[in-house]
């Protein structure tokens, strides 16, 4: 039987230095077949919970009261990075989230990374 | 047809019409009842068209008679008479004319609902399934037992217990209300699916039972689609999956009743009306805005029913096993994807996915990594078949792999 028990779940962060660019068409489509099947992947051993990208188009950002533009259209500007999109997994440690990690297809373009965390559970210990 | 061939093909189809009527009408605590005026009503169908010969109209001939039936239990069912004595005289007029609707729309109305009560979420979904086979499929106790493998007195138990609890819960004959029934219908669609599992996937030799359990589990689809309130895009999609399946099942399986795997399959026996049928029920599965697993089921089992081996096609399986994995794990699901991977990128990736999956316990598991290590490391491949030999658990499984072995060495 496969292991589910004492498994913790971790998301991992899709990070991109500039939410501009633009990706042509071809290179979308090849792109999001390569993290079909890396999904595909994870959910073929049980590991994948839940997850999503996120569209660019309309993102806003919502600033600190003392900046002046409470909301701009954004993200991007003076952020350095932003947020293509996440999953969640099921990993028995950070390891093999890590491991899972690795294998993201985000990671092909320059200056990319995906970032690991784990969920905190409603323990009231985190 | 004759009285001794034409009694058990009525049976499979009269009786749970019979039965379903008598519950929506009486209640479903008088579900022993219905089917005993059920069965007595075929067993005087057999002595009098013996000798008699088969009346004309040999469903009318049914009706009648059950209704009959229905009176005489009614007038000798001291309970029932105590019960209303007061008004017995109101209750005397009632056992004249019960009111026992036998038209087809009472008919089908009455199964739909009682496919709903049957599969109610109290009910263990082993229990749901065999009351299925009996009440809604007219299958005897020892057809379902050969289906599940088991004996009759385990099937005995277990429909009694499962008639108890409908007792208990005083569940009823009659649609969900709309806040429900999607949920509901979520059971009821389960019960269809596994009831067809059952016999398209069933360990027993019987192929007749076996194709029986198949196409009765498509007849109750039907029953859903065919109404306005249940025929919704998952159902379509459920009944689409079934009929791809289902045609092939003349080429599946050879004269001894052995498998015959898919790819030594001869194409010119699958059933190409039902491909068609499929198609239509695909085409009015698209409505609605959420992908069910049905649906990606379907569209897998459609591709299968195009014979062609291109990249393109095991690419399209691989992105539908990818969804479906996402919407609901199961290692059978996990294994296909992997199989759809070594077809679409090739074996070397799709032997590295495989060593992943943690799937030790399953002969599948290493009936796959045969498989794939089948061109590449030959003394690999028979070290995977033989673990796959150690845990397959049926003769026609270890039979399957014995082929394979003697294949690989015959180079």
């Amino acid at each position: 039987m496969q292991k589910t028990f004492n498994m913790e779940e971790y998301i991992l962060i899709f990070r991109h230095p500039d939410g501009k660019k633009v990706a042509s068409p071809e290179q979308i489509q090849a792109w999001m077949k390569q993290t079909m099947d890396w999904i595909g992947g994870i959910a073929a051993q049980n590991k994948f919970s839940s997850g999503t990208g996120l569209v660019f188009e309309n993102a806003k950002v919502v600033s600190h009261k003392s900046v002046e533009n409470i909301v701009t259209d954004g993200p991007f500007g003076d952020i350095k990075e932003t947020i293509g999109g996440f999953i969640i997994v099921k990993a028995d440690s950070v390891e093999e989230a890590v491991g899972f990690a690795k294998g993201c297809p985000v990671l092909q373009g320059e200056g990319n990374s995906v970032e690991v965390r784990k969920i905190a559970r409603r323990d009231g210990l985190h | 047809m004759q009285a001794d061939k034409l009694i058990p093909h009525l049976f499979r189809s009269e009786y749970s019409k019979i039965v379903s009527v008598l519950c929506r009408h009486y209640g479903l605590e008088q579900v022993e009842q219905a089917e005993d005026i059920a069965s007595e009503t075929f067993l005087s169908a057999a002595q009098s068209w013996a000798l008699n010969g088969v009346p004309e109209n040999p469903t009318a001939w049914l009706y009648t008679v059950a209704k009959n039936k229905t009176k005489n239990y009614l007038r000798r069912n001291n309970l029932f008479e105590n019960k209303i004595a007061p008004e017995l005289k109101k209750a005397l007029e009632a056992i004249d004319e019960p009111g026992i609707d036998l038209s087809p729309e009472n008919i089908n109305d009455s199964q739909l609902q009682m496919m709903f009560a049957l599969c109610h979420p109290t009910i263990s979904v082993d229990a749901q399934i065999s009351l299925s086979l009996r009440i809604l499929c007219g299958f005897g106790i020892e057809e379902i037992a050969d289906a599940f493998l088991t004996n009759k007195e385990t099937i005995n138990k277990r429909l009694f217990r499962a008639k108890e609890k409908l007792r208990e819960e005083k569940i009823r004959v009659e649609m969900p209300g709309a806040s429900e029934i999607e949920q509901r219908l979520a059971a009821v669609l389960r019960t269809i699916y596994l009831l067809f599992s059952e016999g398209y996937y069933s360990l027993s030799n019987d192929v007749t039972l076996r194709k029986d359990l198949c196409f009765e589990a498509m007849r109750l689809c039907n029953i859903l689609v065919e109404n306005k309130t249940t025929d919704l895009p998952e159902v379509n999609a459920l009944l689409s999956l079934m009929c791809f399946h289902a045609s092939r099942f003349d080429a599946r399986m050879d004269i001894n009743g052995e498998l015959i795997l898919y790819d030594q399959q001869d194409e010119t026996l699958w059933d190409q009306e039902l491909i068609a049928r499929g198609a239509w029920f695909f085409h009015h599965a698209a409505g609605g805005d959420q992908i069910s697993k049905y649906h990606l089921e379907a569209g897998i089992a459609w591709c299968h029913t195009q014979k062609t081996n291109s990249k393109e096609k095991w690419e399209q399986i691989l992105q539908l096993y990818n969804q479906l994995l996402q919407l609901e794990y199961s290692p059978v699901a996990a294994l296909n994807r992997t199989y759809a991977l070594s077809r679409a990128h090739g074996k070397k990736e799709a032997i590295e996915e495989a060593e992943k999956l943690n799937l030790a316990n399953n002969h599948f598991y290493f009936l796959l990594l045969g498989e794939l290590y089948s061109d590449m490391d030959t003394a690999k491949a028979r070290q995977h078949f033989e673990k796959a030999l150690a845990l397959a658990k049926t003769q026609t499984d270890k039979q399957t792999i014995e082929k394979k072995m003697d294949r690989l060495m015959r180079g």
